[in-house]
């Protein structure tokens, strides 16, 4: 597929005809879609679908073996995966101003996201003595705080209390007033459908 | 990619500062690997001068293969090296900065621990201070370019602690060939070939070049 992005055409990203092979075995297979700019999908799917993997092509963390994927330059990309990218030994701050210096955030943003999360009370505290929701809760900024057009974000509610998912919730909901386009996967069906305007199911590498 | 590999050394070096995991394990190492080659060997023999060179620069070697070790390995917690693909940052700059950092803190370890070895071989460097320092640098930055560029092709292994050395320090034989010659040259005050400082510049701009090259097929999944 020639990429939409470059001509124009209103669509923020795509696939064509991708696979992506582990080894010999397909873990994606002809995968053809379309997302317009806004849009917050929900990739749902059971384990071993092909979900994270076709995330990882989203974020071009990898590349197809066959087909094409459309998407916007990584300045623009916010990827949030399994791990939460957070380094134990530095603070919360610093952990933000290191990862928003590389995707070039204004200088305030991460101070402003820490507050957002309600968070900035522990802000020069390492990392490494917060409890999973509270790195969460940071681990997001480092994906939203440079306010990106696309979210990819790789199963985002899980392991996290109910006031850390309300509080997912309501910044997701913000970035898609803002304009960004969210791609979620979730085994978490009910707090993903509150925000998905859309679905794609996979179903062994396949689009169902 | 200047600026970004500035960003991703400042936070290497953070991070060494507040932990001191490969900091502490490279300088005891050196200085008890130092003590114990002086009951070894005997400083005070009348050849000491000859090969006291070679063994400080075998100590170094071995102080640099556990700090590179850990450069890109200390990505792996919290999948950080994932996140720092997806980011804009060219491979070039990840590696260029964790090159660096690694250069900082080896040449921290070196000169910490020189006192050392001057005490217990019983030797002066500051016949050729300024050759002697050309030599740590450029000779630190030969080990911790390659070493560096091996991290990054061994950290998805689980047998990165052996591999780094394995793969590392046969490639390392020009530079410490060079370093031990300009070495020996300082401690017994005979000049050394110039020859040996352009094996060091020329291998250092060799594999700089290759590895900034190469980052990216080195770092693609």
């Amino acid at each position: 597929m020639s990429n939409p992005l470059m001509q124009g055409s209103g669509v923020m990203l795509g696939a064509q005809g991708v696979w992506r092979y582990f080894g010999d075995f397909p873990a994606l297979r002809d995968i053809t879609f379309e997302i317009e700019p806004g849009a917050c999908v929900a990739l749902l799917g059971h384990n071993g679908a092909g979900k994270t993997t076709l995330l990882k092509l989203l974020a071009r963390l990898a590349a197809p073996q066959k087909g094409t994927i459309a998407a916007p330059p990584l300045t623009e990309t916010g990827y949030l995966g399994h791990g939460l990218g957070l380094y134990e030994d530095l603070s919360a701050i610093e952990n933000l101003r290191f990862w928003g210096e590389l995707h070039g955030a204004a200088e305030e943003a991460s101070g402003q996201w820490l507050k957002r999360v309600e968070l900035d009370h522990v802000a020069t505290a390492p990392v490494r003595q917060f409890s999973r929701g509270m790195r969460q809760r940071v681990a997001l900024g480092r994906a939203f705080q440079h306010f990106p057009k696309l979210l990819v974000l790789d199963e985002p509610f899980t392991g996290l209390d109910e006031r850390s998912v309300k509080l997912l919730q309501e910044v997701l909901r913000e970035a898609l007033e803002r304009g960004s386009t969210i791609v979620l996967s979730s085994h978490q069906i009910p707090e993903v459908m509150a925000l998905a305007t859309r679905t794609l199911k996979l179903d062994r590498g396949r689009l169902v | 990619m200047i600026a970004a590999a500035w960003q991703i050394a400042r936070k290497d070096l953070r991070q060494e500062l507040r932990s001191k995991e490969s900091l502490n394990a490279a300088l005891s190492l050196t200085v008890v690997l130092l003590i114990l080659f002086s009951f070894a060997f005997d400083p005070a023999a009348e050849d000491s001068k000859q090969w006291s060179g070679g063994l400080l620069w075998l100590v170094y070697s071995f102080a640099g293969a556990l700090i590179v070790n850990r450069s890109f390995a200390r990505e792996l917690m919290n999948d950080c090296l994932e996140a720092l693909r997806a980011s804009p940052v060219p491979s070039s700059a990840l590696f260029l900065g964790k090159a660096v950092a690694c250069f900082l803190i080896l040449m921290g370890v070196e000169l910490t621990a020189l006192p050392a070895f001057c005490i217990f071989y019983d030797v002066s460097l500051l016949g050729a201070p300024w050759t002697f320092i050309a030599t740590l640098a450029l000779t630190t930055w030969a080990v911790t370019v390659l070493g560096t560029m091996f991290s990054a092709l061994t950290v998805n292994l689980h047998m990165r602690e052996l591999m780094l050395p394995v793969l590392v320090y046969p490639m390392l034989i020009p530079p410490l060939v060079a370093a031990i010659e300009l070495t020996r040259g300082v401690i017994t005050g005979e000049p050394a070939s110039e020859i040996w400082f352009r094996l060091l510049i020329g291998f250092d701009i060799i594999f700089t070049a290759l590895a900034v090259a190469l980052a990216e097929v080195v770092l693609t999944d």
